[in-house]
């Protein structure tokens, strides 16, 4: 026998800590889920994979989606941080973009993450021009430095105005803090963003000095626990683009790591999707609080250049645009002052949870409806943490809240939930989809996460999309997603110049330069690389505008020039807007460049189901669900135990140890070549049967 | 229509609700994309909606525009349905009205509205509208804030309702006539785009939805949503006791003579009713800072917006709600009376209805916001003989409320504008910011304070430029309800050759020459503060002290708390000292 060569994937969520295990040797996988743990992540994580491997020296390389970062965040538990900035303009980490958390009521409050007595100012200034004015006051840096090593922060941000436009004066001041900072967590602006808009790049900033003590002991702990174990190769960790990075650029960049686990998840399910044949997929994530969608058009994850964590706390890296609602199995139904009915965003989250777990809420939710009309099994509720549902107590609260006030059966009020509930989800996959100019009905919705699948079948209906694809361990996606995540390393640098005076070929130069640096990074890797690819953008807009389009470019070859740049610009903005504006010069506002290490591709058939039985030998019992106002009774059957290519007609429930999914009335579900459940309209199947 | 055999039942139309929604957010969202000037790409200056087929009635409006629209727009519509009336002509699929007339359904004239009728099958349906602040529509100052016009034409060029498109065919007489009149006619021309794109895409959204859903099911919805508002806002009045409960407060002047204006309000609840009476409030007045009758009811609508959030953007809200207003009131002004300033007429009217309300209760209400918008702005030419204007709108504190302090540094209650970064002004402008900061002590005191307002100080790179501002609160400060003080007033000053100098008319002015190296210097108000400072926590204080939000002086004279020379507190003392303050109160 061969000896074992382990590929992991760890995804550590707020919940549970997900475990994918390849053995590339033998071509086989396991899976496991162990709860989180809350103090040191790297417990449950070392937990977690030493339940499928004993012997860490046989693991070949560990990916890490890690929720360290985004929790740090959320619950603002980030290091002590100070800030060292130009005079005159402490206050723009908290001043913002003057902007306020809510449009109505006007009683939003904010509290920066760095307080004001350790936001310092030295005197120094660079103009936008990139004239230095000034330079920096060695004398002002050294008193404002001490006093803030004195006061005890772990961390600073040296952030200069308009540094993007020239960073000598940056540079200066931050080896000079270098040289007299106790440690390494020192956060240079245009080291992380050396864009245009100070409160954003600031933010940035400020955000990764406030995060690197925290993710950097983390990654510490862990690195010393898998040594510990055996473990002394790489780590790599997913970054909020999808790409993965090294575990020492994650200790430079930790901000680089905010959205890591759901990233994660979108990258697994454009790989399953992809080995699936379907090249657009909705990715819907539902949670117990939030309903995550994320759009892969012709096998591209969606970018975006900018997220907010909370109000205030802006991120601008490139990440994968992740389109969050609050609508998830916690979201709590009520009735409105005029009685219309309403589902979330308020939610009774996990503790203290649905009416059924029974932990003292009484306002109904979307698990209970859920409940309600049959589709979850009582007796074996997701998650672990209970025993059983109460189911009664979930229909006194469905009646008492919504069916009595509406003249409806508790049933009927429980389906009215679900139809709320599932057109706000819908709206979140048309924002993602028709708003962005996409066909619906071009799209495959792909569930993952514990309740996804429940909604799938009338998510499909609602918005028009194709099908469903839910994919073998809905579960344990994002850790998957760790295993066939690239190598990936971006950086962005500010031009703000029209485009009749940009010179070229020093472009072109700097350019180069940038990509070289970058490929570095990967070379440095001891991942195995297939290939290096690289991408260049402009950021582009008509003179006067302030919003850009991203233009693609090409720079290596020999007609990279003015005609070029605006015919690319011009095909960017036809597609964004449907109209050029005539006789408006362009200008470029910021570069990108985008180098990415492919590594050797992951061979989805490993989840191709063996020895499976047909349909019905896969029945675990009948039960009596509600669902289109009226009363069905149907086959509950074990999902896993399925054959490749057996078909469950609706109204059907399937259950697996993770997920419970549920096929509507009229649709079908199908078992593809990979384990995947393909559901589908079932007149268009038929349809397409007959024509075969 | 006879709706009375369609049967809907809820859940179709809370989806039909959030499909209507997203509709005017999507369009909202389009026209920020694709627009030129930074007062509606960053500022979010813009507004849509759908508007009832035959009375202009706001139905749905998104929920990202300039909340001031939102109560607004309805009469803009309404003044197309005016017009279609006396010409005796019906509406036509395919054509567009545009217009920026303030007595007839607008604002102040760089407030540009497009307004469409939208068919199903050869039925109308509703309207569609799309508003947006443009950069620059003529009058005598680039950007439009004439702080002493006395006539409109002053302001700015006036279009009455007329076609931009007719029956789907751009009139390019109409653009050409709009863009002779600007002084920025390329990003006229980008706006004026964004917003015929954010037509296309709100007519193209409604056709799907209409076809999925059919013609009937869906008027029935927009209907009834109208009604559950009405419902909504009439049950949030009787909650509210009878009574009559009066607040006013006061404009600095109108640009032209130094004469404090009133405005004035007498809220009256009887039952589920409403009343606001503004007859106590000034006369219409020589210079800019009148408002129409539409633009008085669009600001009490925001005012009770920010009191109820949970009350729909409908006009249904306004049906319980009578208004009381002079023909010849500031509040109700008619051509030729200028409207330029519109903006800091109606956040003294929603200051004076959050104070109104606080006599109701203080719990329901907050302190007032810094309220004025400071529109600054600079320019000149280049020494390559380029024309360059920077015009833009600074923030200030917000007022405190029951549970908290203000905000610092937020954005009007009119608006949802972010201001745009100093960064992009530096690489736009020849100016260099010399600060950007919170301003100490300017939040209104109380046992929660005030927001703070800012510090902005501008140097002038080029040679000259000519200096103009329009704003407020230069007199009378933004006040605190139930005990809380009121925050520091606008102060602006610059830099002349003989020294620092203020306009004579405080926070209004035009004409101010600035050399190389002079500066202006902007201090914004911060918010009103709630109840007793006295009774503020004392670490609360000393958090503020500690961060500078207020000085050891103020801490000792206001919260009455003491402290030594290194910020720490003499307890013993503030307690005694707190006492005695509290005692001299009474007295």
């Amino acid at each position: 026998m061969k000896k074992p060569n382990f590929l992991v994937g760890v995804d550590v969520g707020g919940t549970f800590t997900d475990v994918f295990v390849f053995d590339v040797s033998q071509g086989t996988f396991s899976i496991t889920k162990v709860p989180s743990t809350v103090k040191d992540q790297s417990e449950g994580f070392i937990e977690g994979v030493s339940k499928i491997v004993t012997d860490f020296s046989e693991v070949s390389k560990i990916v890490h989606g890690s929720t360290v970062g985004t929790n740090a965040l959320l619950e603002k538990r980030g290091a002590k941080t100070g800030i060292i900035t130009t005079e005159g303009f402490a206050d723009i980490l908290e001043m913002r973009r003057r902007d306020r958390p809510r449009t109505w009521g006007l009683k939003g409050e904010f509290v920066p993450v760095v307080d004001r007595k350790f936001r310092r100012e030295v005197s120094e200034r660079v103009l936008a021009n990139g004239d230095v004015l000034e330079p920096v006051n060695i004398e002002d840096l050294n008193t404002q430095v001490e006093s803030l090593i004195e006061s005890g922060l772990e961390s600073v941000c040296l952030f200069f105005v308009n540094s993007y436009a020239n960073e000598a004066n940056e540079k200066v001041a931050a080896e000079h803090i270098r040289r007299m900072w106790p440690n390494k967590f020192v956060s240079v602006s245009t080291e992380i963003l050396p864009e245009m808009r100070e409160f954003e790049r600031l933010s940035t900033t400020v955000l990764n000095a406030y995060l690197q003590p925290v993710v950097s002991s983390y990654l510490d702990k862990l690195t010393r626990r898998l040594i510990l174990k055996g473990y002394d190769d790489e780590i790599l960790i997913v970054q909020s683009n999808g790409g993965t990075m090294s575990l020492d650029i994650a200790k430079l960049y930790p901000v680089r790591t905010a959205l890591s686990g759901p990233a994660a998840g979108v990258m697994a399910g454009r790989s399953i999707g992809l080995a699936a044949g379907f090249k657009n997929i909705i990715t819907c994530d539902m949670g117990g609080t939030s309903f995550d969608v994320s759009l892969i058009n012709e096998g591209k994850v969606s970018l975006t250049s900018q997220t907010s964590i909370d109000f205030g706390m802006v991120i601008r890296t490139p990440m994968i645009e992740v389109t969050t609602i609050g609508a998830g199995g916690g979201s709590i139904a009520s009735l409105d002052a005029s009685g219309l009915l309403q589902v979330g965003p308020e939610s009774a989250g996990s503790d203290p949870g649905p009416v059924c777990y029974g932990f003292g809420n009484t306002q109904p939710t979307v698990t209970d409806a859920n409940l309600v009309l049959g589709l979850i099994n009582r007796e074996r509720p997701i998650g672990g943490k209970l025993n059983s549902l109460d189911l009664p107590k979930a229909r006194a609260a469905i009646k008492e809240s919504i069916s009595d006030k509406l003249n409806l059966s508790v049933e009927e009020g429980a389906e009215a939930i679900l139809r709320v509930a599932n057109a706000r989800m819908a709206g979140a996959i048309r924002l993602v989809s028709i708003e962005k100019g996409y066909d619906p009905n071009k799209f495959s919705a792909m569930p993952f996460g514990g309740g996804g699948a429940l909604h799938t079948g009338a998510l499909i209906k609602e918005v028009g999309l194709s099908s469903a694809i839910v994919p073998r361990f809905p579960g344990v996606t994002s850790a998957l997603g760790c295993v066939v995540s690239d190598l990936l390393y971006d950086r962005v640098q500010t031009v703000n110049k029209a485009l009749g005076d940009l010179d070229f070929k020093l472009l072109a130069k700097q350019i180069r330069l940038t990509r070289t640096e970058l490929e570095k990074l990967i070379r440095g890797s001891k991942t195995d690389i297939s290939e290096i690819d690289c991408f260049y953008e402009f950021d582009g807009l008509y003179t006067g505008q302030t919003h850009t389009v991203v233009v693609p470019v090409k720079v290596d070859n020999e007609s990279f020039d003015e005609h070029a740049v605006q015919k690319a610009f011009d095909k960017a903005y036809l597609e964004s807007y449907g109209r050029l504006l005539k006789n408006i010069p362009i200008r470029i506002i910021n570069y990108r460049v985008i180098v990415i290490g492919r590594r050797s591709s992951f061979d989805m058939g490993l989840f191709v189901p063996k020895d499976g039985k047909v349909a019905s030998q896969c029945v675990l019992e009948n039960r009596e669900i509600y669902s289109h106002g009226k009363f069905w009774q149907v086959k509950v059957y074990d999902r896993l135990a399925l054959a490749v290519g057996e078909k469950v007609v609706g109204p059907a429930i399937l259950e697996q140890l993770d997920t419970t999914i549920f096929i509507d009335p009229d649709l079908v579900a199908r078992v593809d070549g990979y384990g995947n459940l393909i559901i589908t309209n079932i007149n268009l199947t038929n349809a397409l049967e007959e024509t075969q | 229509m006879n709706s009375s055999n369609i049967k809907m039942d809820p859940v179709t139309l809370a989806v039909l609700k959030g499909r209507f929604e997203q509709i005017a957010d999507e369009m909202d969202a389009t026209l920020f994309r694709a627009a030129f000037n930074p007062i509606i790409a960053e500022a979010h200056d813009a507004s849509h909606g759908l508007y009832d087929a035959y009375s202009g009635d706001t139905l749905v409006q998104g929920d990202s525009g300039l909340p001031v629209f939102v109560g607004a727009m309805s009469f803009s519509v309404k003044a197309v349905i005016k017009k279609l009336k006396i010409l005796n002509e019906d509406p036509v699929n395919g054509d567009v009205w545009i217009f920026n007339d303030p007595y007839d359904g607008g604002t102040h004239l760089s407030d540009f509205r497009l307004v469409k009728p939208i068919f199903f099958k050869g039925k109308i349906f509703c309207y569609l509208a799309s508003v947006g602040h443009w950069h620059d529509v003529g009058g005598n100052v680039p950007g439009n804030y004439n702080p002493v016009a006395t006539e409109c034409f002053q302001e700015g060029i006036l279009i009455p309702p007329v076609k931009l498109f007719e029956e789907g065919k751009l009139k390019e007489d109409i653009v050409n006539i709009l863009l002779a009149n600007s002084r920025l006619p390329n990003s006229l021309y980008g706006d004026l785009n964004g917003q015929i794109n954010a037509l296309e895409l709100g007519e193209n959204r409604l056709h799907s939805l209409i076809d999925e859903y059919g013609y009937d099911v869906c008027l029935f919805g927009l209907d009834t949503l109208k009604k559950r508002a009405e419902i909504m806002m009439r049950n949030q009045i009787s909650k509210l006791p009878n009574g009559t409960f009066s607040a006013e407060d006061y404009l600095d002047n109108d640009g032209i003579t130094d004469v404090a204006l009133k405005i004035s309000l007498d809220l009256t609840i009887m039952g589920d009713e409403m009343t606001l009476d503004f007859r106590r409030s000034s006369k219409a007045c020589a210079g800019p800072v009148n408002i129409s009758y539409a633009t008085t009811i669009a600001a009490c609508y925001v005012a009770l917006k920010h009191l109820f959030e949970d009350v729909p953007a409908n006009a249904g809200v306004l049906m319980p709600i009578t208004f009381k207003i002079d023909e010849d009131s500031l509040l109700s002004v008619k051509a030729p009376k200028p409207v330029g300033g519109y903006t800091e007429t109606i956040l003294r009217l929603i200051d004076v209805v959050f104070l109104a309300m606080a006599e109701i209760s203080s719990e329901k209400s907050m302190a007032c916001a810094y309220g004025t918008i400071n529109a600054l702005s600079l320019s000149g030419y280049r020494s390559n003989g380029l024309r360059w204007v920077m015009f833009s709108f600074f923030g200030g504190g917000h007022g405190a409320h029951y549970r908290g302090d203000g905000l610092n540094h937020g954005n009007a209650p009119i608006s949802t504008a972010t201001i745009p970064p100093l960064e992009i002004l530096e690489a736009a402008y020849p100016i260099r910011f010399k600060s950007w900061a919170l301003r100490q002590d300017s939040g209104g005191a109380g046992e929660f304070r005030g927001g703070l307002g800012a510090i902005y100080e501008i140097e002038l790179l080029e040679d000259e430029a000519t200096v103009s501002l329009f704003g407020e609160r230069g007199k009378f400060p933004p006040r605190g309800i139930n005990g809380g003080k009121a925050a520091l007033t606008n102060k602006f000053t610059f830099q002349q050759s003989e020294g620092d100098c203020k306009l004579p008319l405080i926070s209004k002015g035009v004409g101010v020459i600035l050399k190389h190296g002079q500066t202006v210097k902007l201090e914004t108000p911060g918010g009103g503060g709630y109840g007793n400072p006295l009774k503020r926590q004392i670490d609360e204080v000393c958090k503020d002290l500690d961060s500078g939000y207020v000085s050891i002086e103020m801490a000792k004279d206001v919260y009455g708390v003491i402290t030594d020379e290194k910020g720490n507190v003499n307890e013993t003392g503030t307690k005694k000292y707190r006492l005695e303050q509290s005692l001299n109160e009474k007295a």
